[in-house]
């Protein structure tokens, strides 16, 4: 790709020699600010670390997040971005926690130690949130492509991002769907004490109050459990018209099969800790009718899902599992800053990340003050047939279709102008300018929810 | 009154299992006057041995009840051939040993069994194919299952015929004598290691049959379901009376209708203030109630002379 305001970046990098603390190509750490040489241009390598579980129960959802980064990281290579007068090559460290918190820290700490400039990561509300305070003392910035405890940005890191719509957001949309569209009026609640699955279950009974439904249980078993017979008969007892549950599949399964069992006649909802292809092996028959959510939209209804599967598939020869569109969103999102703030240094760039306006594959991206992302979608199912049926996608931020406009961001950027220049090149940009213009993406079956967590 | 009965049924399907699985623990204990931890591990393995069987033949055409007996018959003999070289590996060398080390050992198997297993069948939840007949009955306004009648009776069953085995038979009162004593017993002529083995036998074959009734009745299976299920089937054994068979069985089924009717009834009882989570706290409570006025348990006796 041509840079027809090359002088306009040359003079800009030139500037940063006052800054300048380079290091020539070869041992790449990442703060590495080139002083602007003239041809050769100097090359700089920049590390991003990714974290996912790359073995066990949850191996396939791991690589499909690396795959996601490694595909927007692969992309912006072949742009040759100009970061700071270098042409920068990004280079992804992909790391296994096994979804293990334990194995989070240990991760994290490696990652710190091979000096990545930033970390896509990681997959499970339980590593990343021990991993998060790691990465925020090390001042690395950390973009989270599918962890939902509310916790994680809340505990004042400036690095914590998300791309994904937490448990709190997901718990309200639930509570306001089971009153407005289900007409729930007499609703029992039942959550496995975990802060996940307390922390849904409490929102959820926040908005449904509100939306004027009553409470008419709330029980509580744990996340071991397999027996509900005592809390679901008096739960039966009560009459309720929903049970919401909030907590896991491996849960929510045997649930719905002793709910079934007693005669209750009630639907379960709950949200996407049960969303999984698992919970119909659990439930069996009994699986029928029951509704949940996931944060984020069906792949189909993605801005630019169909492209990116397309993509996705041409380069990888699999299909997309879950969360891969996301983690590919937070990996260009964090370039995007990089370019914004014309640094791949985490302490300069971070300062761009909260000012992301981006328009990514799953929807348009900005943060709010905690790093949370703003207005997430979140997406109904119901279980027929033994699949999980799209019901409807509420909130979310309108995705701008194809507006190089909504980059106005980077504007500004002297080293970038080459960049909003090019509209006319939309498959060169493909992760950077809405797809939403991308036509024809009916017909295709949405990614089965799986397991998570 | 309908959910009340609800509860009951509730309580004695769950007691039931809590009561075949105590009688493991109990019958080991009265003879050797070992807690044999690794108990609750042996019932994970048959519940998942059986479930392995049972899907293979899950769509062979035959029966639902005849694929669930195929995978009875299955999971026995491997408990079996578990608990045998349990005792044989982990507590015969300990045996004469001071009483943590057998205790130690017996922790150390259940580790083992249970990392064994996350090994061998994942650390995924195994669901129970849908082949049983949903068919039930209504009961006062309750409903109760056939499949739990069908526990409920079998265990009931089992329990009559241990009891037999051990007060009417040959080797029910070589299993008495060594319990009284077995460096007399072996005196006179008893085979102390036969009889042992055959407690274990027992005791195994026990906890087949709660594994495979557990995973139907909440058709589910998984490596670690046998920690919580023998701490459970462990405390119906102390309520009971520890080392008392009739005490192993009524402390089994009172358990499993204290959580019941604790989870059922503590909110309300409560106005609230407590909920459903309490219901372990709740069985817990009574159980400590019950060995501070009877500390060998509800109908144990002569406990302080053999511990």
């Amino acid at each position: 790709m041509r840079f027809p305001v090359k002088t306009i970046s040359l003079a800009v990098a030139s500037v940063f020699v006052v800054f300048g603390c380079g290091k020539q190509e070869p041992p790449p750490p990442p703060k590495a600010e080139q002083p602007a040489a003239p041809p050769p241009k100097p090359t700089l390598t920049v590390k991003i670390g990714h974290s996912a579980p790359l073995t066990g129960p949850q191996a396939h959802l791991g690589k499909d997040n690396e795959n996601g980064a490694k595909l927007a990281i692969d992309e912006a290579n072949a742009k040759k971005l100009e970061i700071g007068g270098a042409i920068v090559t990004f280079d992804l460290v992909g790391e296994d926690d096994q979804a293990d918190p334990k194995q989070g820290t240990t991760v994290a700490q490696k990652l710190i130690d091979a000096k990545v400039s930033g970390v896509i990561g990681h997959l499970n509300s339980g590593t990343t949130i021990p991993a998060s305070k790691l990465y925020s003392d090390a001042g690395i910035p950390q973009i989270s492509p599918s962890a939902t405890n509310p916790k994680y940005t809340q505990q004042g890191f400036k690095t914590a991002f998300r791309v994904m719509a937490n448990d709190e957001q997901q718990g309200k949309v639930l509570g306001d769907y089971a009153t407005k569209q289900l007409a729930g009026k007499n609703i029992a609640i039942v959550d496995d004490r975990t802060a996940y699955g307390q922390g849904v279950a409490d929102e959820f009974e926040k908005a449904a109050v509100a939306g004027g439904a009553k409470i008419v249980a709330r029980e509580f078993t744990n996340d071991k459990a397999t027996d509900f017979a005592a809390i679901l008969t008096k739960i039966k007892s009560k009459k309720p018209d929903l049970v919401m549950y909030g907590g896991m599949d491996a849960q929510a399964g045997p649930m719905a099969q002793q709910l079934k069992k007693l005669g209750i006649k009630a639907k379960m909802i709950f949200a996407d800790g049960g969303c999984t292809t698992e919970f119909h092996k659990l439930a069996g028959d009994a699986a029928e009718g029951h509704y949940c959510s996931l944060p984020g939209y069906p792949l189909d209804k993605m801005p630019g899902g169909k492209a990116f599967m397309e993509k996705y598939k041409a380069k990888f020869n699999v299909d997309i599992q879950l969360y891969a569109p996301y983690a590919y969103d937070a990996a260009n999102v964090m370039i995007d800053a990089m370019k914004r703030a014309n640094s791949v240094e985490p302490a300069k760039y971070l300062a761009e990340l909260p000012k992301t306006s981006f328009d990514g594959v799953t929807a348009k991206i900005t943060f709010d003050e905690r790093g949370d992302v703003k207005d997430g979608a979140i997406t109904l199912y119901q279980a027929k047939g033994g699949k999980w049926d799209t019901l409807e996608t509420i909130g979310g931020a309108a995705p701008a279709p194809a507006q190089p406009a909504a980059m106005s961001g980077m504007g500004g950027m002297g080293g970038m102008g080459g960049m909003t220049a090019a509209p006319a090149q939309p498959g060169a940009m493909s992760g950077m300018s809405g797809m939403g213009g991308m036509g024809g993406m009916s017909g295709m079956a949405p990614a089965a929810p799986t397991e998570k967590k | 009154m309908d959910t009340f009965i609800q509860q009951i049924i509730n309580g004695l399907v769950l007691g039931s299992i809590y009561a075949l699985v105590a009688l493991g623990y109990t019958m080991v204990y009265g003879i050797l006057g070992l807690i044999n931890f690794a108990h609750g591990e042996v019932v994970m393995i048959g519940a998942l041995t059986a479930l392995t069987v049972i899907k293979l033949l899950a769509n062979s055409g035959l029966p639902g009840i005849v694929v669930v007996l195929i995978g009875l018959m299955a999971a026995i003999p491997v408990c079996m051939a578990l608990g045998f070289s349990i005792e044989r590996v982990a507590y015969r060398p300990l045996r004469s040993a001071p009483r943590l080390a057998p205790l130690i050992t017996a922790i150390g198997v259940s580790i083992v069994l249970q990392q064994c297993a996350m090994i061998f069948w994942g650390r995924n939840y195994h669901s129970f194919p849908p082949i049983l007949p949903a068919t039930g009955r209504d009961i006062g306004g309750a409903h109760i299952t056939d499949l739990q009648i069908v526990i409920v009776l079998l265990a009931a069953a089992i329990m009559a015929g241990l009891m037999l085995l051990v007060n009417r038979t040959r080797l029910g009162r070589a299993m008495r004598a060594t319990a009284e004593n077995p460096q007399i017993a072996g005196l006179m002529g008893v085979n102390i290691n036969a009889i042992i083995s055959a407690t274990f036998l027992i005791g195994s074959a026990l906890a087949a049959v709660a594994g495979v009734m557990v995973s139907a009745n909440y058709s589910i299976a998984h490596y670690h379901m046998g920690f919580i299920l023998g701490l459970k089937a462990f405390t119906a054994a102390v309520l009971g009376g520890i080392g008392n068979l009739p005490g192993a069985m009524l402390g089994g089924v009172l358990l499993g209708l204290i959580e019941s009717l604790g989870a059922g009834y503590i909110g309300d009882l409560t106005g609230g203030f407590l909920g459903s989570h309490y219901q372990d706290v709740f069985a817990f409570f009574v159980l400590i109630l019950v060995l501070v006025f009877r500390p060998s348990g509800l109908m144990g006796e002569k406990v302080s002379e053999r511990a």
